[in-house]
């Protein structure tokens, strides 16, 4: 064992030791949300739904392989967003969303259509979110989530950002956005017009100590596994880098 | 060797903080599901009701999500071989 690897060591379990503040999913719970707002939520995240099933249809006609490719991303998908994993500085738990890392592997749209089924599931089955909060679930994770991932991503390799580190950043700011999303979807239902905003950043920071961690967490795993698909089998992954939206591949 | 000794110091730090963590702050490892999100809800005077399909009731939660879990594991699975070994040997035969 190396010096480095005890001064390492010792370092972060003196930061336990200093840091001990107690603290508090994006899953929003069945009958959190008035009816109007709930309503809303499902009307705005309807069109991604439709254009997702448009997309997965197209793409299954053209590629052999998308319809495992999106089994196996949805399995990941299911499982990752239900899996509270504890972070060990605040005493909570909480869980990563994985739609970011499904977004740059099966492309945005069709990630949104994934995380509906994942969420459905987990609402009827697994008292995880709820049926009538469901269109917020679906938007912050399966749109936010998804399209700011894959974003991100994207401009990353374009600026020349390595495969790793581009997969690494969407991972991160998937995660972050779903719990950003959330807490707006909150915030707004249950707040008045003068006090979302404040209602706004507590929650955000409420997140915060739970989050942060686990979005870089998260960001390993998408690095992770999007440099392994691309290492094994790159031809799979190679209709998204060049063609993400509706209609696009030629 | 080296790349050994950081995973076992990884885990055993992950561990050893848990423990810490839980005895130092009396943590009870609840999910921001709950400790967040239903804390605001309840502050703002809506409270979650039961889901319509309750089965976080003792032991069938555990149950549901190890059935869940396993499902998913097996579909993951199932598309991985898929994808990533049959798929190979094939084109390996073509060429």
């Amino acid at each position: 064992m190396t010096k480095t690897s005890i001064r390492v060591t010792a370092a972060l379990f003196a930061f336990l030791m200093l840091y001990g503040a107690p603290a508090g999913a994006m899953h929003i719970s069945e009958g959190i949300l008035p009816a109007k707002w709930a309503g809303l939520w499902f009307i705005l995240s309807a069109p991604f739904l439709f254009m997702g099933l448009r997309e997965l249809k197209i793409r299954s006609a053209r590629s052999p392989h998308y319809k495992a490719l999106v089994g196996l991303v949805g399995a990941a998908v299911f499982i990752i967003s239900c899996m509270p994993i504890p972070v060990p500085v605040v005493g909570s738990c909480s869980h990563p969303c994985g739609t970011g890392l499904a977004a740059i592997i099966i492309g945005p749209w069709v990630t949104v259509v994934v995380a509906s089924v994942a969420l459905l599931l987990q609402a009827l089955f697994m008292a995880h979110g709820g049926l009538s909060t469901l269109g917020a679930d679906l938007f912050s994770m399966g749109v936010a989530g998804a399209f700011v991932g894959y974003g991100v991503f994207k401009l990353g390799k374009r600026i020349g950002v390595p495969v790793f580190g581009a997969a690494f950043l969407a991972g991160v700011t998937s995660d972050w956005a779903t719990y950003a999303i959330t807490s707006l979807e909150l915030s707004t239902a249950l707040g008045t017009s003068s006090s979302w905003l404040n209602m706004f950043i507590a929650i955000l920071i409420a997140f915060m100590p739970t989050q942060i961690p686990l979005g870089i967490l998260e960001g390993f795993l998408a690095g992770g596994a999007y440099k392994f698909i691309a290492s094994r089998r790159p031809e799979l992954l190679k209709p998204f880098n060049e063609n993400a939206f509706v209609g696009d591949v030629k | 060797m080296i790349r050994n000794i950081h995973l076992i110091i990884i885990v055993l730090f992950i561990a050893g903080s848990c423990v810490f963590t839980a005895r130092a702050i009396g943590a009870e490892w609840s999910g921001v599901d709950e400790s967040v999100v239903e804390k605001y809800a309840e502050e703002a005077g809506r409270p979650p009701r039961d889901p319509y399909i309750n089965t976080d009731q003792g032991d069938l939660l555990l149950f549901v999500f190890l059935l869940g879990g396993a499902t998913g594991g097996f579909v993951g699975g199932y598309y991985f071989r898929m994808l990533f070994h049959e798929n190979k040997e094939i084109a390996k035969a073509k060429n």
